[in-house]
């Protein structure tokens, strides 16, 4: 069945845009001859980059993992998958265009170690320039960007293939193809976290950023997905998917929310024990600067839906789903709003006009991608092998 | 009190459970099936409610999550103040982060075994207990279908005989149960 935009659909995305634009424009005024002006702009230009990246990128890596588990269950529900992993080139453009204006600014104080004349003054900077140095920062950004866009583009056109003549034989291509990405991404997943996130706060590390940053990304990519697939459900397309599937989805909804609370909590409780100078710094700017917003979103993140999607019924109920996964949704742009402007401009970081504005603008921007990415195939994919198990999916 | 039970043996799940729908539609009560492996779609067939295990796990969490906070506060804090790494030994609240983990793990364990003593008992499974399947081929190959005539007032034996006979069965057997 083909799907097709509803007028109501596009007149919301359009309000959403354009409330977001004047919330932007009235930002812009107000706030340009603010000393921070420059590095705010840029901060959200780099907190929404990644987030709706990272929402792309979650759903490209969930549509790998089940090509090479080769799951069953999801087949009628692939389409959604590839809608959302289709954002990755926009959302490519738009990170992509955003590190580009920082770099062009000597990092804008959201990366001090791009800044020649910081790294002059700061040992611990120049005991790191031989990975955090602008060549081989672009070099290892284009690299994560092509081998993503090449996977992508990979998966989508033996997908459509598959609808034209089916067989085995693409099926055990895609499985191949998605243990590979999986190698691939294991790595870049985390050195790219290192790169665009951990590298502001340039004098800490910690081996479990990437992980962390990933598990935000995929429990945010798993709420996009339950919510355009009930979406589409409730407008009468998608007549195979059935409750057990959004039930699935709500799963793996809840799970991942605990998987980014237990490293969230391991991250901190290490740090917060060993109570080391360097590595504390972290949590003490963040808790000086945030503190409300930083326990705010780990309890939203955590506890929401720990408790309220626990039961088998609360997974079933779509407006339990959209009321829970809207919240998470918010929460995990918190908290990449906290990761990212908590190192850039710490105690000048302030939710106002320019945040809203931006997010909404690219929010809108994101739904509308998604949603012409569903009107480009047919929204079941006709000859994946497993299409029967996933019709017959009941738990 | 005596009644009379019969089982219905089959050789595959899915002529079992035709013939279960076939029976059911027709008025009759399934007491049980055995098979040696659980039948995916038999439950909503034979009318089994879902299963309510799940709260109890939620229960026995909860109890290990209690036991666990009370008791590392009576020993880390209140008993004998353990300093470790310099943390505050005189409040379990200011500590909290360094009790999460044991927390965790203890709700785990309960909810765990709970839930497996749980489920033996409720099966009546415990080691050592007597076997209740009817016969030693459901652990192997074979499938039962147990129909107790008391369930059934509205039918008779002979119409329940005249049912069984068109859904495949390999073997029949009535046997006097208390």
């Amino acid at each position: 069945m083909e799907f097709k935009i509803t007028k109501a659909a596009k007149n919301t995305i359009l309000y959403v845009v354009l409330t977001g634009l004047l919330l932007l424009i009235i930002g812009l005024i107000s706030g340009y001859n603010d000393p921070h002006f420059v590095t705010r702009l840029l901060t959200n230009g780099l907190i929404n980059g990644f987030f709706f990246f990272a929402l792309g990128l979650g759903a490209l890596f969930f549509l790998a993992l089940n090509y090479a588990t080769e799951s069953g269950w999801y087949a009628s529900v692939k389409r959604v998958i590839e809608a959302v992993a289709g954002f990755l080139p926009y959302g490519m453009g738009l990170l992509g265009l955003f590190l580009l204006i920082i770099t062009l600014f000597d990092g804008a104080h959201i990366y001090i170690w791009m800044d020649s004349e910081v790294v002059k003054h700061d040992e611990i900077i120049q005991g790191k320039t031989a990975y955090l140095n602008v060549w081989f920062f672009w070099i290892r950004t284009l690299i994560y960007f092509t081998t993503y866009f090449l996977f992508l583009r990979g998966f989508k056109r033996r997908s459509l293939e598959e609808d034209e003549r089916g067989g085995t034989d693409l099926h055990f291509k895609n499985y191949k193809k998605g243990a590979t990405f999986l190698v691939f991404f294991a790595v870049f997943s985390s050195t790219s976290a290192w790169d665009w996130l951990m590298s502001i706060d340039v004098h800490w590390f910690s081996t479990l950023y990437g992980w962390y940053t990933f598990a935000g990304m995929w429990c945010s990519s798993m709420v996009v997905l339950v919510i355009t697939t009930m979406y589409l459900k409730k407008l009468g397309y998608l007549p195979k998917v059935n409750e057990s599937h959004i039930h699935d989805l709500g799963k793996w909804t809840f799970a991942t929310s605990f998987l980014w609370s237990y490293l969230w909590f391991s991250q901190f409780m290490l740090i917060w024990y060993a109570n080391i100078g360097e590595e504390v710094t972290y949590y003490a700017m963040r808790i000086e600067n945030f503190k409300f917003l930083y326990f705010a979103m780990f309890i939203i993140n955590f506890a929401f839906p720990m408790l309220i999607l626990m039961s088998r019924d609360a997974k079933r109920n779509f407006g339990i789903l959209t009321f829970v996964g809207l919240i998470i949704l918010t929460g995990h742009w918190l908290d990449v709003y906290i990761m990212v402007s908590a190192g850039s401009l710490g105690a000048n970081a302030t939710i106002g006009f320019i945040e809203v504005g931006m997010a909404l603008m690219v929010l809108g921007s994101f739904v509308f991608v998604i949603l012409r990415n569903l009107t480009k195939a047919s929204l079941t994919p006709v000859n994946h092998p497993f299409l029967d198990e996933s019709i017959h999916h009941d738990i | 009190m005596t009644e009379k039970v019969i089982y219905v043996m089959y050789d595959d799940e899915e002529v079992l459970k035709d013939g279960a729908k076939t029976l059911v539609s027709k008025g009759i009560k399934i007491a049980d099936v055995f098979s040696p492996f659980p039948i995916h779609g038999i439950d909503p067939i034979i009318g089994v409610k879902n299963t309510r295990l799940g709260i109890m796990a939620f229960l026995y969490g909860l109890t290990g999550l209690m036991l666990a906070t009370v008791g590392m506060r009576f020993f880390m804090v209140t008993d004998w103040p353990m300093n470790i790494g310099g943390k505050p030994n005189f409040s379990y609240l200011e500590n909290m982060l360094a009790f999460v983990p044991v927390t965790f793990e203890f709700t785990v364990l309960c909810a765990a075994h709970g839930m497996v003593i749980t489920y033996l008992l409720a099966n009546k499974t415990l080691p050592g207990m007597p076997a209740h399947n009817p016969d030693p081929r459901t652990t192997d190959d074979r499938f039962v279908m147990e129909i107790r005539l008391s369930d059934n007032h509205q039918s008779s034996e002979n119409e329940i005989d005249e049912l069984l006979k068109n859904t495949g069965f390999v073997e029949i057997d009535k046997k006097e149960v208390n």
